[in-house]
């Protein structure tokens, strides 16, 4: 009995919680906070709510009328885009282009910065930081600067091999991930060098190897620079238009931001078809950052050293 | 187990800077020796050699009866605890310890045993199943020692274990790794440089100055018998009283008063024709006489300058008349009858305690 009735804390005690919570100063920073997040939303917010209206009252009534009218909500919109199922050059054929190219180009990027950063933090070879200055000055290289020698490039090993990446998923991906090593070595190389020495060199004692230091020491503790870069990239290259217009030239297949871009063109009669699409290529990058999420963990390296 | 040899053991650093220099020393099966030194005296250099974290510019160490100059640590059969424990932060105490046999291909029911046992002996069985970030520093510091032991290495690398821990733990924790080593036996090199902790550990303790070794010996023959001024003043706390003093032939000359010195090294100052001597007078070599003696004991008369009264003991500063310049002795006091600062107080010295040494080359003169 006497358990259950110290189990409510006395009265005393919750108004003090209360009122601790409610603290002026802080409910108004909220407040202001939560309007400045309200203003960002409100584009992607009428994005979706004119991807859910009928095609035919654009133009006519403003996408804040749903508030007053919500009726009009219909997913008619979805339905049309859907209707053309995997046929190449359709919104669903785009999507799984993007993702084929999107994938590889995250995931090579996320490994190879790792151990390219892994090598250029704990190696031990002479002309480790000139290597480093040479790759942060490649950050500096605009894509638009780079397209046609990489387009040649792709040509004269055509002639050689036999095998032109131009115009193909692989030549596509083989850029995305060219551009996207030098920050990716960046960032996970200063988040490397935040890694206390003394781990890698208890490792080396227990009888690790450099593979397995890699694997078992210095990935793990890397997760939260390594989720960060995978998202970054991720949406990159999701969002690409310039790369893909240029190196998918000719493919019947082609992305996302291709697919939406085609109809700008003929803007006033399908703005539905972008707003739609837009909505559905916002989904996955979307899905792929809160999945993400949960590896930025605070304080990854508590109670390594000292 | 085995036993440790480093022969004349190098590490010079790119701009040609000596860290460690021609160091020789042999840590004999089961032996516990300290290498004591200030900052920069190259003794985490050594450690880290044996261990083989860092290349050997000259010279071999030996483990067992192998020269493992080229062997990586892996291959050395050694542990080492570092000073900042270097815990894997993402995993458990459990899997702390157990890593080193993991890799090693140890069977899980054996890695298991050895685990529980090393937390059993060291009072982690609680706690293993806890992130290293979520344990005290005494708890972490036995963790890293845990992860020592359930290897059993042939030999345990210790580079200043003790450094992170509030000093009452450190205290105790002393005593537990002295206790530790002397159930398990097994060969240990431990990096310090607080003498008080080298001197409480060390079977021998082996001093170093700028990457040279000084003297390697046991606790008591190392304050008994310091091989020069820097061992004499680097061992024992307070430190030793030295003092350069104008030599007669047979005493030192401390103003009006002669000290006479201890035969051997009288003769060996005489013949080396010094005219001056440094003296070394340990804090108890010298004893307050508050009401004056009356043997033909040597006496210093001098001004109380400065006490500490650390409770059961304390130390007196005093000035007193010297060679060139006065003197400025420490010595050890009863702290239950105690002078004040500014009294005129008289100090026996016994003499025979009195070490002697050359001020040019700063040996240690006599036996």
């Amino acid at each position: 009995m006497s358990a259950v009735q110290t189990a409510a804390p006395p009265l005393a005690l919750r108004t003090r919680r209360l009122a601790v919570r409610f603290r002026p100063t802080r409910f108004v920073l909220n407040v202001i906070l939560g309007l400045i997040a309200l203003f960002w939303l409100v584009p992607t917010l009428s994005l979706l709510v004119i991807s859910l209206r009928p095609a035919s009252s654009f133009g006519v009534t403003g996408w804040w009328t749903v508030f007053t009218a919500p009726t009009q909500l219909t997913l008619h919109n979805y339905q049309s885009l859907f209707s053309t199922g995997f046929a190449s050059g359709g919104i669903l054929d785009s999507a799984i282009t993007t993702a084929l190219i999107t994938v590889p180009a995250t995931v090579l990027v996320t490994v190879l910065a790792s151990l390219a950063a892994y090598s250029l933090v704990f190696g031990r070879w002479r002309g480790r930081t000139a290597v480093f200055l040479v790759i942060v000055a490649l950050l500096v290289v605009p894509v638009q600067v780079a397209l046609i020698p990489v387009a040649q490039l792709y040509n004269a090993f055509g002639h050689v091999s036999g095998f032109n990446p131009f115009g193909t998923l692989p030549g596509v991906i083989i850029f995305h991930v060219a551009f996207g090593l030098p920050f990716g070595i960046f960032l996970m190389r200063n988040f490397y060098t935040g890694i206390p020495k003394d781990l890698l060199e208890a490792g080396r004692i227990d009888g690790a190897g450099e593979w397995t230091l890699f694997r078992r020491v210095v990935l793990p503790l890397g997760l939260p620079a390594a989720a960060s870069l995978a998202i970054f990239q991720f949406i990159w290259v999701w969002n690409d238009l310039l790369v893909g217009l240029v190196f998918l030239g000719g493919n019947q297949h082609h992305t996302l931001t291709i697919y939406l871009y085609g109809f700008t063109r003929t803007l006033a009669n399908n703005y539905w078809v972008i707003a739609t699409g837009g909505i559905i290529s916002i989904l996955i990058p979307l899905a792929i950052f809160f999945s993400f999420q949960r590896y930025f963990v605070r304080g990854v390296l508590a109670g390594a050293v000292k | 187990m085995s036993r440790v040899v480093l022969k004349d053991l190098t590490k010079r650093y790119a701009g040609g800077n000596l860290a460690v220099d021609r160091l020789n020393l042999e840590v004999g099966d089961g032996e516990f020796v300290c290498l004591v030194g200030p900052s920069g005296c190259g003794k985490t250099t050594a450690l880290r050699m044996i261990a083989g974290l860092e290349d050997i510019s000259g010279g071999q160490v030996m483990i067992g009866d192998k020269v493992v100059n080229l062997l990586p640590p892996r291959d050395r059969d050694i542990a080492l605890v570092f000073q900042s424990y270097a815990l894997y932060p993402h995993m458990s105490v459990f899997d702390n310890m157990a890593f080193g046999l993991k890799l090693r291909k140890t069977p899980k029911p054996e890695i298991e045993s050895a685990v529980r046992e090393a937390a059993r002996i060291l009072d982690l069985e609680r706690y293993l199943d806890r992130k290293p970030g979520q344990l005290s520093g005494g708890q972490r510091q036995r963790v890293a020692l845990g992860r020592a032991i359930v290897r059993e290495p042939a030999v345990f690398l210790m580079d200043e274990p003790l450094s992170n821990l509030d000093a009452k733990l450190r205290v105790q924790t002393r005593a537990e790794i002295a206790a530790l080593q002397l159930r398990l036996g097994v060969t240990t090199v431990y990096v310090t440089h607080d003498q008080v902790e080298a001197m409480t550990l060390g079977h021998r303790v082996a001093v170093l100055r700028e990457g040279r070794l000084q003297q390697c010996d046991t606790p008591r023959r190392l304050y008994e018998h310091p091989c020069n001024v820097f061992v004499a003043g680097f061992v024992g706390s307070p430190a030793m009283n030295l003092d350069r003093l104008p030599f007669d032939g047979t005493a030192a000359r401390a103003g009006e008063v002669g000290i006479p010195l201890p035969g051997a090294a009288a003769a060996a100052a005489r013949q080396a024709g010094l005219s001056e001597v440094v003296l070394g007078l340990r804090p108890e070599s010298l004893s307050l006489e508050l009401d004056g003696g009356g043997d033909g004991a040597t006496r210093l008369s001098g001004a109380v300058h400065l006490v500490e009264d650390t409770g059961a003991d304390a130390w007196v500063h005093v000035d007193a008349p010297g060679g060139s310049s006065a003197l400025r002795l420490v010595a050890l006091a009863d702290a239950r009858r105690l002078p004040a600062v500014g009294d005129r107080i008289v100090l026996a010295v016994r003499v025979a305690e009195a070490h002697v040494f050359d001020p040019a080359t700063g040996e240690r003169l006599g036996d």
